[in-house]
């Protein structure tokens, strides 16, 4: 079952980090956030491989909403 | 005097140039992105003109759409208010080309004060006093280590190119310098593709203290006295105040005497801020130089009775400086709150939405600055400043009294703010007592 990776803060796509077939550890960024002059990572919550990046760049992402998938 | 000016700006500082423009009887126009249609700034004043989409690089960074919304107004001036084009020299200049006034100093002033190395060795030969260090990278460790023997431990190193704080190393011993020194070398070239060095001396728990300068085209400069502003997160100030608590009189008067003479040599004009940081020994070192309107100057007008941003207009309108030295004198004291729209108890996270309950307190010796209204949308495209509330009073103690009680009676909901860590700032023996330093807030002093 894939982890579903939630924005924390509500911004716009600055800059997507990992790609789909990445393996990323606990707490490496996976997507960059922009919002209100500041760059907000969005980790990785646990050790896994990305298997789909769900915002592009540019895109405004609400609070609690899906940017990745994680198995 | 203008007929109209332009403010190239948004939020609380917009409304706040647009009520100057009102006192001189001057026209405001305002300027506007998509994001802002509804905005207040809107509003207030007597024409806006929409520049473009919602980025600010797309219409409030957006020279051409702001020099062209200029043109179609006839505006004959324009103020930038602080953030955005404030300190872009090439924006000041291209608005002298188009025949327009730029409300703030010469662009080569701007530009001088933007580069930090060469506003460092421009105040450094004036005679300012600056933090010791290398001026320029050293070669090797032993280079680094003859240099922290001459101004003494702790010294910090610091990367060259870089900038964010990537590659800088606090040394406290001798002995800690050569590994300290290949590992922030490694960092440096990792980061910036140059492992060159600088050493400074390392200033532990600073204060930062500011002062409020105001030059004319004749060459006469003023101060405004001090602010202290010393309660900030990641150089973003939170609360500040004028005078400041606790500083000598030999350190306030080298300070001022300082930022004039800082302010002359670089032929400064209008409104600007040098900033210090000051030592426990109350020794001072020149940090920057603000060359535009400071989001604290409101407790500045509150201590010294002026209005700096009409001072503005009619100093850039050709009038000389309105005061003299001595006619500039600080009484009471002030404190301002910046409210932020941001979760303190997430890390500060930035928490836009809207604005869906605000009631503001309406108190004597209490001013607010707000860019905000009822049902007002705050974007992720802005600065997360909402307003500043701002006390006044004839002490300092009697300020925070005012300042905590105008706090604990604002309400504003749709959107989290740094209300109630201001309020535990406020409540805090040690700012009570007038005893605060840059470091303070990250290190938990404030803590819930």
């Amino acid at each position: 079952m894939p982890e579903e990776i939630k924005a924390h803060i509500t911004g716009v796509v600055f800059q997507v980090v990992a790609r789909a077939g990445d393996t990323v550890a606990a707490g490496d960024p996976v997507i960059v956030l922009e919002s209100m002059k500041m760059e907000i990572p969005v980790e990785a919550p646990s050790a896994g491989t990305v298997r789909e990046i769900s915002v592009a760049e540019g895109q405004t992402v609400q609070e609690g909403e899906t940017v990745a998938l994680l198995e | 005097m203008f007929d109209s000016v332009l403010v190239a700006n948004r939020g609380e500082i917009a409304r706040r140039v647009i009520r100057a423009c009102r006192v001189l009887g001057v026209r405001a126009i305002a300027v506007y992105s998509e994001a802002d249609r509804e905005a207040p700034h809107v509003g207030d004043a007597d024409e806006a003109v929409l520049i473009g989409p919602p980025p600010a690089r797309d219409s409030y960074l957006n020279v051409a759409a702001i020099l062209e919304a200029a043109r179609q107004t006839r505006a004959q001036a324009i103020h930038p208010g602080y953030g955005f084009l404030s300190e872009n020299w090439r924006f000041a200049d291209e608005c002298g080309r188009a025949g327009l006034v730029f409300v703030g100093p010469p662009p080569a002033a701007i530009r001088a004060m933007g580069d930090k190395t060469e506003a460092r060795r421009l105040m450094a030969r004036a005679g300012v006093p600056v933090v010791p260090g290398s001026d320029g990278a050293v070669r090797d460790p032993e280079h680094a280590a003859a240099f922290a023997e001459s101004v003494g431990y702790p010294v910090i190193l610091k990367a060259s190119s870089g900038g964010g704080g990537i590659g800088m190393a606090r040394v406290d011993r001798p002995g800690d310098l050569a590994r300290a020194f290949t590992a922030a070398a490694r960092r440096a070239e990792a980061a910036f593709a140059s492992g060159a060095l600088y050493v400074e001396k390392y200033l532990e728990h600073p204060r930062h203290v500011e002062v409020q300068i105001f030059g004319d085209a004749s060459g006469a400069v003023v101060h405004l006295h001090e602010r202290e502003c010393s309660v900030q997160r990641r150089h973003q100030k939170l609360l500040e105040e004028s005078p400041a608590a606790n500083l000598s009189r030999a350190t306030k008067s080298g300070l001022v005497d300082a930022a004039v003479t800082g302010a002359r040599e670089i032929r400064y004009a209008n409104a600007g801020t040098v900033e210090f940081l000051v030592d426990a020994a109350g020794s001072f070192y020149f940090l920057e130089m603000n060359t535009r309107l400071q989001v604290e100057h409101p407790v500045t007008e509150y201590v010294t009775g002026v209005d700096l941003v009409v001072a503005q207009l009619r100093v850039a309108a050709g009038e000389s400086l309105p005061w003299r030295q001595q006619d500039i004198v600080q009484r009471g004291a002030a404190i301002e709150a910046r409210v932020y729209a941001e979760d303190p108890e997430r890390g500060f996270v930035p928490s836009p939405g809207t604005i869906t309950r605000l009631d503001l307190p309406d108190a004597a010796g209490i001013r607010i600055e707000s860019g905000i209204a009822h049902g007002s949308t705050v974007s992720v495209h802005y600065d997360p400043l909402l307003m500043k509330i701002i006390a006044s009073a004839d002490s300092r103690a009697r300020a925070i009294e005012r300042l905590d009680d105008a706090l604990a009676r604002a309400r504003i909901e749709g959107v989290k703010t740094t209300l109630p860590f201001l309020r535990r700032v406020l409540r805090h023996e040690g700012f009570r007592q007038g005893q605060v330093n840059t470091q303070m807030v990250e290190q938990g002093a404030f803590n819930a």
